[in-house]
């Protein structure tokens, strides 16, 4: 198996080359990325945590944003797969020096990589490079515009905590305007079914975003008595700054997710967050440590969706994840 | 001077005089001598058979960008002024928002030398209507009048400060000439690189809403009433700004306005794809303005069509959406989409499209051309309305290729141009094969 021959993404699911957002995806494909990943969820439980199903794969995680968790979740779960994987951060590269992003891609092509992992701060810039390179490309946060892999890891700890998507309520909360995670999670939830509602501050929720399907709540008591699910997102400090909220006390009050709020809730509701947290501002550590978090097992399951992620871009189909995984050194 | 100018076997179609059937014209020394049916020239003359073609007064942008100085790799005064004629453009007026900005009598010096020296379209200069762009302090209005500028413009910023507004309104019209506002409140754009809504919040990309642009239009259309000043609004794109435009209109305010090519054709979905060749300002709007802008055209609320050609180098427009210049070029296709756009659609007829192209421009800005007029300057089109062909950027004669046209099938093609009796352009003939048996539309002669 060579490296060029791959990079079609003939993975049986019909992804293409690249994973660049959910918008293009259909139900049948992102349900077929969480099959992918159940297998691959025991692999980290093990005592040896590693299998030789990318072996000879080079990838370059080029993370142009700062970024903690979602790099390291993609670096272990290129390491599990025993890829060869090298990290590019802007700062020290020559992208700091003022390379643009196409000579960027260009001479990392001409070093015969196979996948690039991107991170970068303009909406469209995972498209853009893989409109103009063969390697697989997965988009690990463009912009304002879509991170596919966290709500492929929110659909999945969604998925495990109620049995299923289909008709479930969710209801994302806060800064909906600025995020690419609602954007990803808005079109995987509506792909698989469920309902979903976003919740905020008028400032913080942008224009049109009805017109893709989903229902505008204005007041957080609202959405905590009608969703099974609550999305909490992270209120970015500098919005502050700009006047779309008037201070973090404000929006503490008036929309912070608290122990008070969710036991006034009629049924069970879980609790979701991207990360990392503001707590005390969108959150409060009695509900993030709570018994609705679902927090941590979304950092758990990020490591298994990557890992079909890549899997799948690299020619694996679904039926054979599990004797993929039991192959051995 | 250059020798007298026949052209001959074409239809005349001249809205100014509410000509349009067979004839020929005359011009020489510079200017139309006689224009009409059995016009037999001086035994000297240059004979041009442009049969089956139109014979058009020239077309005349009053809003386009050429970069000189200070970025001249996307476009010259004079690869702009030749672009200009490629696309029947026999005047153009360009804009101050250079590197300096033309907000001196010897920057207006230095530009008119240029466009003389250009050998395309005539090139009059607009002159800042504030120092430096700045917004505070207005320039010296009448020194750049007499040095040769036409009007007053901080085009691509807007002029915000209203008192400002205000006196230039005010101030100009002694020198008899407009005061052309890229009506953008930026506090509400706010750093918007396409249209606010449904498309924008997909894409992820920061948005612009219509009230950025009608609730400036609606605060200068006040002050033009206010002060009896021309106030020229440039390339209107919202469905609320051209309602601004018609009531100020009716109030007998002195307000003309314009509308690009690319709005009138194009909506936000063109962006899709993060397309930076559909990235301009204002940008691309929805379906429902774009027919507002038809409607404003067809009725004459929005007196003329001008390109706002803006040309940007490629490696500028290659690049991640955000950080992509504004602007498309849009002189070598303006033609062809508002033919497409508008008598395609059979929204207007042909001596419509020409009159918003030539005659109004002209009307509205009191220029001595946009006619076939005797005595009137030689300036003329010669295209064929019936032609169809497909954009390729590679053959534009502008320093840049950024039009999100390319590819699309145009109806209606430049033939040759000329600015005083001078040809300025020809359109090359293998770009242009003639169909089977038709006669070659230029004859004997030589320029």
């Amino acid at each position: 198996m060579t490296a060029n021959t791959t990079n079609g993404g003939a993975d049986g699911l019909g992804l293409g080359k690249d994973l660049t957002g959910l918008q293009q995806l259909t139900c049948e494909q992102i349900e077929g990325i969480l099959d992918t990943a159940e297998p691959f969820k025991e692999i980290s439980e093990r005592r040896i945590k590693k299998v030789p199903v990318l072996r000879g794969k080079t990838i370059v995680n080029l993370f142009l944003e700062p970024s903690t968790r979602t790099r390291i979740s993609f670096e272990f779960a290129e390491k599990r797969l025993s890829a060869d994987t090298v990290n590019i951060a802007s700062s020290g590269s020559s992208v700091e020096k003022g390379e643009s992003l196409v000579d960027t891609a260009r001479n990392l092509e001409a070093m015969r990589i196979d996948m690039v992992v991107i991170r970068h701060g303009s909406s469209g810039a995972a498209q853009f490079l893989a409109d103009r390179i063969p390697s697989n490309v997965i988009n690990a946060g463009d912009g304002q515009h879509e991170h596919p892999t966290q709500a492929l890891l929110d659909l999945l700890t969604i998925r495990d905590r109620l049995g299923s998507i289909a008709g479930r309520r969710v209801c994302i909360v806060g800064d909906v305007r600025h995020s690419r995670v609602a954007r990803s999670d808005i079109w995987g939830l509506m792909r698989c079914g469920a309902e979903v509602a976003v919740c905020g501050p008028k400032t913080l929720i942008p224009m049109g975003i009805e017109e893709l399907g989903v229902t505008v709540l204005s007041r957080v008591e609202e959405a905590i008595e009608w969703a099974e699910v609550l999305y909490v997102l992270r209120l970015q400090l500098e919005r502050m700054d700009a006047g779309f909220v008037p201070s973090l006390r404000e929006y503490n009050r008036f929309f912070g997710v608290s122990r008070e709020r969710l036991e006034r809730a009629p049924g069970d509701i879980a609790v979701l967050h991207p990360g990392p947290m503001n707590r005390g501002v969108e959150i409060d550590s009695d509900v993030a440590d709570g018994p609705w978090s679902l927090i941590l097992p979304q950092v758990t399951n990020g490591v298994a969706v990557r890992m079909a992620v890549l899997y799948l871009l690299a020619g694996g189909s679904p039926e054979r994840a599990e004797s993929a995984k039991e192959a051995r050194e | 001077m250059s020798r007298p100018v026949l052209i001959t076997g074409g239809r005349l179609l001249d809205p100014s005089q509410e000509l349009d059937g067979p004839g020929a014209l005359l011009i020489r020394d510079g200017r139309i001598e006689a224009c009409g049916r059995d016009i037999v020239g001086p035994d000297d003359a240059e004979v041009v058979d442009v049969d089956g073609l139109v014979i058009a007064p020239g077309f005349i942008d009053v809003h386009v960008h050429f970069r000189e100085p200070g970025d001249e790799h996307k476009e010259t005064i004079e690869s702009g002024a030749r672009s200009a004629a490629a696309g029947g453009f026999t005047t153009v007026w360009t804009m101050p928002n250079t590197d300096p900005p033309i907000d001196d009598p010897a920057a207006v010096g230095f530009v008119r030398a240029a466009g003389e020296r250009a050998g395309g379209a005539r090139v009059y200069p607009v002159g800042a209507a504030s120092r430096g762009l700045q917004g505070e302090k207005m320039t010296e209005v009448g020194e750049l009048v007499a040095a040769g500028a036409v009007a007053v413009s901080d085009d691509g910023n807007p002029i915000w400060n209203a008192g400002l507004l205000r006196r230039l309104l005010e101030y100009t019209q002694t020198f008899d000439i407009p005061v052309l506002q890229h009506a953008e409140d930026t506090g509400l754009s706010c750093g918007g690189v396409m249209n606010e809504g449904k498309v924008a919040t997909a894409l992820g990309l920061r948005g612009a809403p219509n009230a950025a642009e009608s609730g400036m239009v609606a605060r200068d259309c006040y002050i033009a009433e206010l002060t009896g000043g021309h106030l020229h609004v440039c390339h209107v794109s919202t469905r609320e700004a051209v309602e601004q435009v018609r009531r100020a209109k009716e109030c007998g305010a002195h307000v003309t306005a314009e509308v690009t090519p690319h709005h009138l054709a194009l909506t936000e979905d063109a962006v899709h794809g993060y397309r930076t060749e559909a990235k301009m300002n204002p940008p691309l709007r929805t379906e429902e303005d774009r027919q507002s802008l038809l409607d404003a055209l067809v009725d004459g609320t929005i007196d003329v069509i001008a390109t706002d050609h803006a040309p940007h180098h490629y490696e500028e427009k290659e690049r991640e959406f955000d950080d992509a210049p504004f602007g498309v070029v849009g002189l070598e296709t303006a033609l062809g989409v508002a033919m497409l756009e508008l008598v395609g659609s059979g929204r207007l007829s042909l001596g419509a499209v020409v009159d918003r192209l030539s005659c109004a421009p002209a009307r509205i800005m009191g220029l001595d051309v946009g006619t076939l007029r005797p005595g009137a300057r030689g300036d003329i089109v010669v295209f064929d309305p019936a032609e169809r062909w497909t954009v390729d950027a590679s053959t534009f004669m502008s320093g840049s290729r950024n039009t999100p046209f390319v590819g699309k099938e145009l109806v209606g093609r430049v033939r040759a141009t000329w600015v005083a009796g001078e040809r300025r352009y020809e359109l090359p003939r293998e770009a242009s094969p003639f169909r089977e048996g038709a006669p070659p539309y230029v004859g004997q002669g030589s320029v």
